[in-house]
């Protein structure tokens, strides 16, 4: 018999879908039912109440032209880009430096650095702001040092904006530089090529993607970033304090829509050149590189000590100056310290009940994003057939990223605000919140599962199939237990975020609901710069207690699982 | 094999990757008890023909049926094989013990007969007193060992092992290699070894199926496959083999660089004087005691030798016009008796018996004379 005499005796063989794979299946929907929930139908309603006018009558591009008819709107396009794109070259270059000491150099103290430049992460991006403002406002003890110029304004953002993303484009660059191959640096030397050279023709290159990746991300968190240029703005208008001011100043919706949907522009396209440059680079390493060494070169060494001593001192001053004016009893009169800006439930703006709802909302995301986001990333990876299934979640999962905080927000008060949804008994409540905020850290989450659970041996599943072990019995036996380092990676970023978070919760607290991030927000706008500092240090060590114990429990379970880990 | 019974049977097999045809129809029978290699080059679609039949990639036609049931559509959960993977696939937090309870345990059978069962089973992959440790903790040929234990505690119908032995070194193979075999037999489980190492097959295997490029070439025991490949591809993937050109000569003779051979490989289906591939191994280019009236003799001259440790190669080429090259298995001593040396004349006689004719002209992938 012939090929084609078996096609045309035989129809295509479907696989019979069995009980397990039916399970697998529904619960992939249910999560990508939530996430068509939690993203897709709020990005919706956030697009149709652009085209229509406050009756929701279909107005078309109306909406747009106004914005664009309006000079104080469209300029604030041009502000965000400034700025943003001077964020950016400053981090770039102060990141990549960074780095480079960190990964090429003898110098000493590289773990203290790094934690060091990891400290921003565990602020609201309000508090370095705040910070900024003890150093070089009206009162600040070095204001002389602006030649005039105020911190309101660009530079107070922009200087804001470096510390804020600072720790975000390190890692990048981090990454890309264990990545690059020791070999081409031995080839080099072999050839004789000098240091400068070798930086120029084998560093520099090998780094591109790092680069550019770090780019779109700085570029990203810039330019939705809404924390710095609130505190910071001034009369410096920029696009993310815009929706903030149509939406709770003016309760202009939908010229709020408006502006999100021209944030979110810039957002995507980033998002979708960092995920080809991505692509690119994961390309490059799949052959196995050798780890480059340093060799001690003492004038370069005592260097790179001194700019990361440099910028390690910056951020910590930063981080001192919140801590010493959350003290300070009256700042710059009376330096005497003493807990009075604690005293939140004395303040316009602020009590101890939104520091504690804080606290619940990042317990609950934690809990319920960490057991979502990973069975989510698992059954991507690991279920059969489906494809269309699969691809649709794989698409939903990555979505999110591309999603400024405020236009998720926003979109959250057009969606479940609406008084047909029947969701609506949601809004202004703890699950809301915890939603939203899964959803907004949701991708990060998502790809740190779907890394560890691509570690693992694709036959697991095979096996156990063979051996007639339902696959929820593995994934409990061997999956998660294998993948617990990730887990708890993943539980800690979601509480941290949650903590931190300002842009998208901002427009969905109720007064039972206060966060201890908004409360930064409203205390410093209602003038207690003070306690807003107290607050955000409030979140400062409440994240950094998270991530201690998160080191603790990694360290404990590495000891405890040494046995069978591969060393 | 007429006394046993088909206990896999493979119909019209296809499976297509998108436009890519991996396997093309496909048909085969296993026997019960049997142990069937699928032999062939890497990428010949070996891996993807196991993993249709244990369901793990579903064909795109075709039927598989095992034990006189049906199982083309079947998940694998619902078939009866055990499989081991080249890279063990041991789940790595679990001890040795458990990864061999893994499927027993989940059976409701009452604890001490459970262990008692895996410690027969670890005795039996002779990996005794192991049981508490950490696969990490074990060496490559000690985790494949688990790996066919625990494949073996649900006493499968069908036991399925896909390049068991290749991610091993050379001795730790050559002794699992053996005692893989003597555990089949031992145990009597119907088994189909993916390997693309020729030795490996033909020392363990009852038959073997070579593969190319999605298609069977050839069905048969090693002996057949070795002694009477039937197309030039199977003679030239399994041992060493001279390819050369020739033409057809009269019935039951061809002609190389003008001498005319017997042979008993049959000429049919080729006219006088078309071209043809002459086939000898070198292990059956006989010299000693040939002379220029020997059967099948042809005047050699020796180009180069080439020792291999317990034989030499000599490369050759005929004395007639066309020098066609060729290369020769010759023992020590007789390189010894002979005095064979670069540079000599030499007779040979390829043995009528053992000479292979092809009837198209091939040239053969690596190895040029
Ligand atoms: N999942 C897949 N998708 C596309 N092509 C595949 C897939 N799996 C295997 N192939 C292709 O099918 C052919 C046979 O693969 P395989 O069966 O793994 O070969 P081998 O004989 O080495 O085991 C190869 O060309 C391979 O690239
Ligand atoms: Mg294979």
């Amino acid at each position: 018999m012939t090929g084609t005499a078996a096609l045309a005796t035989g129809l295509e063989v479907k696989e019979k879908v069995s009980r397990e794979d039916w399970i697998m299946r529904g619960v992939l929907l249910a999560i990508a039912l939530f996430l068509s929930v939690s993203i897709l139908l709020p990005l919706y309603s956030l697009m149709s109440k652009g085209f229509q006018d406050k009756d929701g009558n279909f107005t078309g591009f109306a909406n747009f032209s106004e914005f664009f008819a309006t000079p104080a709107l469209t300029y604030s396009i041009f502000n965000s880009l400034t700025i943003t794109l001077w964020t950016s070259g400053i981090v770039l270059v102060l990141a990549f430096t960074f780095a480079y000491g960190l990964t090429r150099s003898c110098m000493p103290f590289k773990s203290l650095f790094k934690g060091i430049a990891l400290v921003p992460i565990l602020m609201p991006s309000l508090l370095p702001a705040i910070s900024l403002v003890y150093f070089f406002g009206k009162q600040g003890i070095i204001s002389s040092w602006l030649f005039g110029y105020e911190i309101y304004g660009p530079i107070g953002i922009v200087m804001g904006e470096v510390i804020y993303v600072f720790p975000h484009a390190l890692t990048i660059m981090l990454i890309a530089m264990a990545m690059s191959d020791a070999r081409l640096y031995e080839a080099s030397e072999a050839l004789g090529a000098s240091k400068i050279k070798t930086f120029f023709t084998v560093t520099l290159p090998g780094m591109r993607y790092g680069l550019v990746s770090a780019f779109f991300v700085t570029f990203t968190l810039v330019i939705t970033d809404f924390g710095v240029p609130k505190v910071l703005g001034g009369k410096y208008n920029v696009l993310a304090t815009d929706v903030y001011k149509q939406v709770v100043g003016r309760q202009d919706f939908e010229m709020g829509a408006v502006v999100s949907m021209v944030l979110l522009v810039p957002a995507v396209l980033a998002f979708f050149a960092d995920r080809i440059v991505q692509r690119k680079q994961v390309a490059m390493v799949s052959t196995k590189a050798v780890p480059y060494v340093p060799q001690p070169s003492k004038g370069f060494d005592m260097a790179m000590l001194g700019f990361c001593s440099l910028l390690g001192f910056i951020i910590l001053s930063i981080l001192g100056m919140a801590f010493f004016a959350s003290f300070a009893k009256f700042w710059p009169y009376n330096l005497t310290l003493g807990l009075n800006h604690y005293q939140f439930d004395l303040m316009d703006g602020g009590s101890w009940a939104s520091y504690f709802n804080s606290i619940e909302l990042a317990t609950w995301t934690a809990i319920v994003g960490t057991v979502m986001i990973f069975v989510g990333a698992y059954l991507v990876e690991k279920s059969k057939g489906f494809r269309t299934g699969r691809a649709a979640m794989q698409f939903l999962c990555i979505m999110p990223m591309a999603v400024p905080g405020l236009v998720l927000g926003l979109a959250y008060i057009f969606f479940f605000n609406h008084p047909d949804n029947p969701l609506g008994f949601l809004y202004h409540t703890m699950p809301i919140l915890v939603i939203c905020t899964v959803t907004h850290f949701y991708t990060v989450s998502h790809l740190t599962a779907v890394t560890a659970l691509k570690q693992m041996d694709p036959e697991f599943e095979s096996v156990s199939a063979s051996l007639k072990v339902p696959f929820y019995k593995t994934f409990r036996r061997v999956t998660v237990p294998v993948c617990v380092p990730a887990i708890l990676d993943i539980s800690m970023y979601l509480f941290v975020n949650a903590m931190t978070t300002v842009s998208a919760v901002v427009f969905l607290y109720s007064p039972d609901t206060t966060l201890a991030s908004v409360a930064v927000l409203n205390m410093d706008d209602a003038g207690d710069t003070a306690p807003a500092a107290a607050m955000g240090m409030m979140i400062v060590f409440t994240a950094a207690g998270v991530r201690l114990l998160h080191a603790i429990l990694t360290r404990g379970l590495a000891r405890r699982t040494q046995a069978w880990r591969k060393r | 094999m007429g006394d046993k019974s088909a206990y896999l049977i493979i119909e019209n097999l296809t499976k297509k990757f998108g436009d890519f045809t991996a396997l093309e129809d496909i048909s085969l029978e296993v026997f019960e008890g049997e142990f069937v290699c699928f032999l062939g080059p890497s990428g010949c679609g070996k891996t993807t023909l196991l993993r249709a039949i244990a369901g793990l990639d579903i064909q795109t036609f075709g039927r598989i049926e095992q034990a006189g049931r049906d199982i083309s559509r079947l998940p694998p959960s619902e078939r009866d094989f055990g499989i081991v993977f080249q890279s063990y696939a041991l789940f790595p937090n679990l001890t040795v013990d458990r990864n061999v309870a893994y499927g027993i345990e989940n059976r409701k059978t009452p604890k001490p007969e459970i262990n008692a069962k895996v410690a027969e089973l670890l005795q039996l992959v002779g990996m005794p007193e192991q049981g508490d440790k950490y696969p990490a903790q074990l060496s490559g040929g000690q985790q494949q060992r688990v790996a066919l234990a625990r494949a073996l505690a649900t006493a499968p119908g069908l036991l399925l092992l896909d390049e068991p032995l290749s991610a091993l070194d050379a001795k730790v193979r050559a002794r699992l290699r053996r005692e893989i075999k003597d555990l089949q037999l031992k145990l009597g489980v119907t088994t189909i070894m993916v390997t693309h190492d020729q030795e490996e097959a033909l020392t363990m295997a009852d038959r073997i199926v070579i593969i190319n490029e999605g298609v069977i070439e050839q069905v048969g025991t090693p002996e057949d496959i070795y002694i009477r490949p039937a197309s030039p591809f199977v003679a030239d993937f399994v041992g060493t083999m001279n390819f050369l050109p020739g033409t057809a000569g009269t019935q039951g003779h061809v002609k190389l660089d003008g001498i005319e051979l017997a042979t008993n490989s049959s000429t049919n289906d080729v006219g006088p004087d078309e071209p043809i591939t002459i086939c000898i191994r070198p292990e059956d280019v006989v010299t000693r005691g040939v002379t220029k009236d020997t059967d099948n003799a042809v005047p050699a001259v020796v180009d180069a030798l080439e020792f291999l440790g317990s034989f030499y190669r000599i490369s050759l080429h005929t004395q007639g016009p066309a020098r066609t090259g060729f290369r020769a298995d010759f023992s020590i001593n007789l390189m010894r008796d002979l005095d064979i040396s670069e540079g000599r004349d030499v007779v040979v006689s390829f043995p009528a018996d053992l000479i292979r004719v092809y009837g198209e002209a091939f040239t053969h992938s690596d190895e040029t004379v």
